[in-house]
């Protein structure tokens, strides 16, 4: 097990230092904490407490955090099946445009005629988004999926609240959706009414119907949904919400099932967020940084967090004059850096590019479902979009779990699929090839889910005591959270 | 360009062994009238060489502070970064990996946030950390949001208006739940009216917020505020700068319950606003009430030290609309970059740094003195301060046309920061430019 770096601490071993100081002043003591004065700074603000950061030499450092990388995977490592995560390769260009000077050291509060690159890429950006999920305008602000859909709960708050219809406080959310869409409604302080699916794995338009009173603010609906299924009756679930007078809201998340195939805004939605971390292969960095921009038909324009990018003749600045906006979800302008990666990435694609990565993506979901069904428990056999569920019903029969399974493609060097996900399938294991795994990655992760299978029946054993190829076996979860031990602390 | 590996033949395979022959048949579930004719309304695509070229054009048509000293700050700070840092973090291992959920394959990543929080702790003086939050901004509005929920029906948000005007909007749009009822109180003579602080906190009070250093870089005397705060048994929270830590009073110094901050000058580039991190450290009470992920030691089953993301009741992907929060995706690589900072410079040098930077400060504000400028306010600073210029934006234009980005401007004085990075040599001239010596 590497010790922590706090472990490697040697006293005098970390070399860094400034240039020699220019200026030589009297009122600066050396002796900081004590109880004098430090320059303007009276004794009452100043530091008495220790602060112990670790005192590492920078070939150590190095090593350390090397070191750390070969204990972590990522997509580059290998196949990346993550159901609702989009884990697709992200393009190396996109990486080298980011960390140029003239992005990556610009100073958020410069004056406009300086940063006239930057505000140029960033009203591109907003219009480009706008075209893909056919929406009218855009807000880059928010830093993630969640905090896209919280600006965008925001503005269907804002809206009806702009309305004076101060009665609709609930938010509909079917049974499938991702975690954030409740958490999200109840942030901005709605109530969540859940909306069941049917027994095809869709809305249950009787159940929408029935629910869907004057106290809804609208409903929150990802299409195609976490089972990988189109909502194939959008329009009449679009009718439904908007002839109670509710807000469609699309969460963004699955769009690579559709992406220049099909757009939101032309099924009835009005507000979106998309997932630049997902849909436009930025990097997901281990958790973040993502970026979650969002989306507004027209008529709720005027609430999209402020500022946004305009264009007057060649000229680009940035408009605060928005009176009905939400206001500020995140200081400045949202994860720019990552702005510039999912701009690099829709430039290079172009419109036929978009198209192809979402063909791609739904063919190779397709071909693994139907390479799986005769191992695997398929719940909704059919056409799929970009993902599809599976679960181990026909290895439960051996004792066997879903956990488990994943666990053991670990030893096969697989990062797992999603598990347990969505919460309405028993077991459920949620795969998401995405449109940049080759026909070879594919085929061997078929071959490998087959001798699990097959390992399930002949030595069940060796499945449940997945992963043994890992550098630690299975954690014990429990104690983790009754004994929360969160950081280190020295001789404990 | 594109990045999808299979080529057409094998697309035919692919299909072929479904019974299909197109791809379109792969969307037979979407209505015609829903899909979309001809194709979408975008620019062809462009390969490697051509991308690189646009991208490098409007990269050029921005003044960089790689080229241009720079004084602004303003809740961002041109600091300088070890060259080890950013190529450690383009080892793809840590930027292409998810969310660390699955921990046997997650190791270092986990690793690295335990650190980090640690980290944290260290800097703040409190007993426990999250993985990171957006920034600075959403990271007070989720402490003020936490304190409203832990106190059961308790609306009030006491704030001065000398905390960053982007934070209170931020902190406004978060009211909008109905669940916080953000109390501004203004400040005066550039920090916290104490008397008037003091005033609004009552029994509805749920917290009480002081950032330190302030918007306009002033130290704040938080001592009334938590004393009066705690008394009414509301939350006290701190927004603090974590550079400034290494010589100011911790949080916990100060009594703060909660401290949150932007943690972008720890190894974090500009970048225009962001990629950054908000941090947020509490005492021991709130550990398991503090939004976002938190990795936990423990040990696998051979017995050995691992690390686990812990406590995740909290989190929407389990409690659904019953989560304290709903971050999900929070700045990961961003918190590994400030570890990775801290590790570097170490503790000696982030003192060094700090030190430096109210060097700088001091010498400006006396080099000014000499030309017949003085300070908006006469408060104690740490790195930054306003001074006063008549007309900001016409001074902020000559600095520019020296070569200077100058700073933020107030209605009657420029907000200047002064980091490691400048010099003597642009501290001079950035006096000769204001004080009309050139």
């Amino acid at each position: 097990m590497p010790k922590l770096i706090f472990e490697k601490h040697v006293p005098g071993s970390n070399a860094f230092s400034l240039p020699s100081s220019e200026i030589s002043d009297q009122a600066f003591s050396e002796q900081i904490p004590d109880q004098t004065n430090f320059g303007r700074i009276p004794a009452q603000f100043l530091r008495q407490e220790a602060m112990n950061l670790p005192e590492v030499s920078e070939v150590e450092a190095v090593r350390h955090y090397t070191e750390l990388s070969t204990r972590a995977y990522g997509v580059d490592s290998g196949f990346y099946p993550l159901g609702s995560c989009t884990m697709k390769y992200n393009p190396k260009i996109n990486e080298w445009a980011a960390r140029l000077p003239g992005f990556a050291c610009l100073h958020p509060y410069q004056p406009a005629d300086t940063v006239q690159g930057a505000l140029q890429l960033y009203y591109e950006m907003q219009e480009m988004l706008a075209e893909i999920p056919g929406m009218d305008g855009f807000s880059l602000q928010p830093a993630a999926g969640a905090h896209g859909e919280l600006a965008g709960v925001m503005i269907m708050k804002a809206y009806h609240q702009q309305r004076q219809d101060h009665k609709r406080t609930k938010i509909m959310v079917p049974d499938s959706a991702h975690g954030t869409n409740p958490a999200s409604a109840n942030v901005v302080g709605f109530e969540v009414i859940e909306v069941k699916s049917n027994p095809r794995g869709l809305v249950d338009l009787d159940d929408l119907r029935s629910k869907m009173t004057e106290e809804v603010a609208g409903l929150m609906l990802t299409n195609p949904n976490t089972l990988g299924l189109f909502e194939e009756e959008i329009q009449e679930i679009a009718a439904i919400v908007h002839d109670g007078g509710g807000l469609l809201y699309y969460d963004g998340a699955n769009l690579n099932g559709i992406m220049g195939v099909a757009r939101p805004g032309d099924m009835g939605f009005d507000v979106i967020h998309v997932n630049l971390h997902k849909t436009f292969g930025t990097p997901h960095g281990g958790g973040g940084p993502g970026a979650g921009p969002v989306g507004v038909k027209a008529k709720l324009l005027e609430f999209l967090p402020k500022p946004v990018a305009v264009k007057e003749g060649e000229q680009y600045r940035f408009n605060y004059d928005l009176p009905l906006s939400i206001g500020k979800v995140k200081n400045f302008y949202g994860n720019f850096g990552v702005i510039v990666k999912a701009y690099a990435y829709i430039k290079a694609l172009g419109a036929e590019g978009l198209k192809e990565a979402c063909q791609h993506a739904v063919l190779n979901a397709n071909y693994l479902r139907h390479q799986l069904r005769d191992t695997y428990h398929i719940p909704l056999d059919r056409l799929c979009k970009h993902e599809f569920i599976i679960n181990s019903k026909k290895q439960a029969e051996n004792g066997i779990t879903t956990l488990q399974i994943a666990k053991r493609l670990i030893d096969f060097g697989y990062h797992p699929p999603t598990v347990y996900f969505p919460l309405i399938v028993s077991e459920a294991m949620m795969i998401e090839p995405t449109e940049t795994e080759s026909k070879e990655r594919l085929d061997d992760f078929i071959q490998t889910m087959r001798n699990i299978a097959r390992e399930s029946v002949e030595n069940p054993e060796l499945v449940k005591q997945a992963p043994q190829q890992a550098v630690i076996k299975r954690v014990d979860e429990v104690t983790a959270a009754r004994k929360p031990v969160v950081k280190w602390e020295a001789g404990v | 360009m594109k990045y999808t590996p299979n080529p057409p033949q094998i697309v035919d395979e692919m299909l072929r062994t479904m019974g299909l022959t197109t791809l379109e048949e792969l969307f037979s579930d979407i209505k015609p009238e829903l899909q979309v004719k001809n194709s979408l309304n975008l620019p062809a695509g462009l390969g490697e060489l051509e991308l690189r070229r646009v991208l490098k054009n409007l990269a050029a048509k921005n003044l960089n502070t790689d080229d241009y000293p720079s004084f602004l700050g303003a809740g961002a700070y041109d600091h300088y970064f070890p060259a080890a840092l950013e190529q450690l973090l383009l080892r793809s291992e840590f930027y292409t990996a998810y969310t660390p959920y699955q921990p046997e394959i997650s190791q270092g990543i986990l690793q690295a946030i335990f650190e980090y929080q640690t980290m944290i702790c260290q800097l703040t003086g409190l007993d426990v950390a999250n993985a990171s939050l957006y920034d600075g901004g959403s990271a007070l509005a989720e402490a003020c949001n936490l304190a409203c929920i832990n106190s059961k029906g308790k609306k009030k948000v006491v704030i001065s208006d000398t905390v960053h005007p982007e934070y209170l909007e931020i902190l406004k749009a978060y009211s909008l739940s109905g669940r916080l009822e953000v109390v501004v109180v203004p400040g005066q003579d550039g920090v916290a009216d104490t008397a008037g602080m003091l005033s609004a906190i009552d029994r509805e009070t749920a917290c009480a917020v002081i950032q330190q250093p302030n918007f306009y870089g002033l130290l704040e005397d938080a001592a009334p505020v938590e004393k009066a705060v705690h008394a009414q048994k509301g939350l006290f929270i701190m927004a603090v700068d974590p550079i400034s830590l290494a010589i100011l009073k911790s949080p916990a110094e100060w009594g703060a319950d909660l401290a949150v901050g932007e943690g972008q000058p720890l190894g974090n580039s500009l970048s225009f606003g962001g990629p950054y991190l908000g941090f947020m450290a509490a005492t021991k009470n709130l550990m398991r009430k503090i939004p976002g992920r938190i990795v936990g030691q423990t040990t696998d089953l051979d017995g050995q030290r691992a690390y686990v993301l812990t406590l995740q009741a909290r989190e929407q992907h389990i409690r659904r609309e019953l989560a304290t929060s709903n971050i999900c995706s929070n700045e990961a690589l961003c918190a590994l970059a400030a570890s990775m900072y801290l590790t570097f410079v170490g503790g000696q040098g982030l003192k060094e740094i700090a030190k430096r930077c109210h060097q700088l400060a001091v010498y400006a504000e006396q080099e000014f003195q000499k030309v017949g400028l003085e300070l908006k306010y006469k408060q104690p600073y740490f790195r930054e301060f306003a001074l006063k210029v008549s007309e900001p934006a016409a001074a902020n234009r000559k600095l520019l046309a020296n070569g200077i980005i100058g700073g933020y401007e107030l209605e009657d004085a420029l907000l200047l920061a002064f980091t490691e990075k400048r010099t003597k040599a642009e501290i001079d001239k950035l006096v000769a430019v204001l004080g009309g010596k050139i």
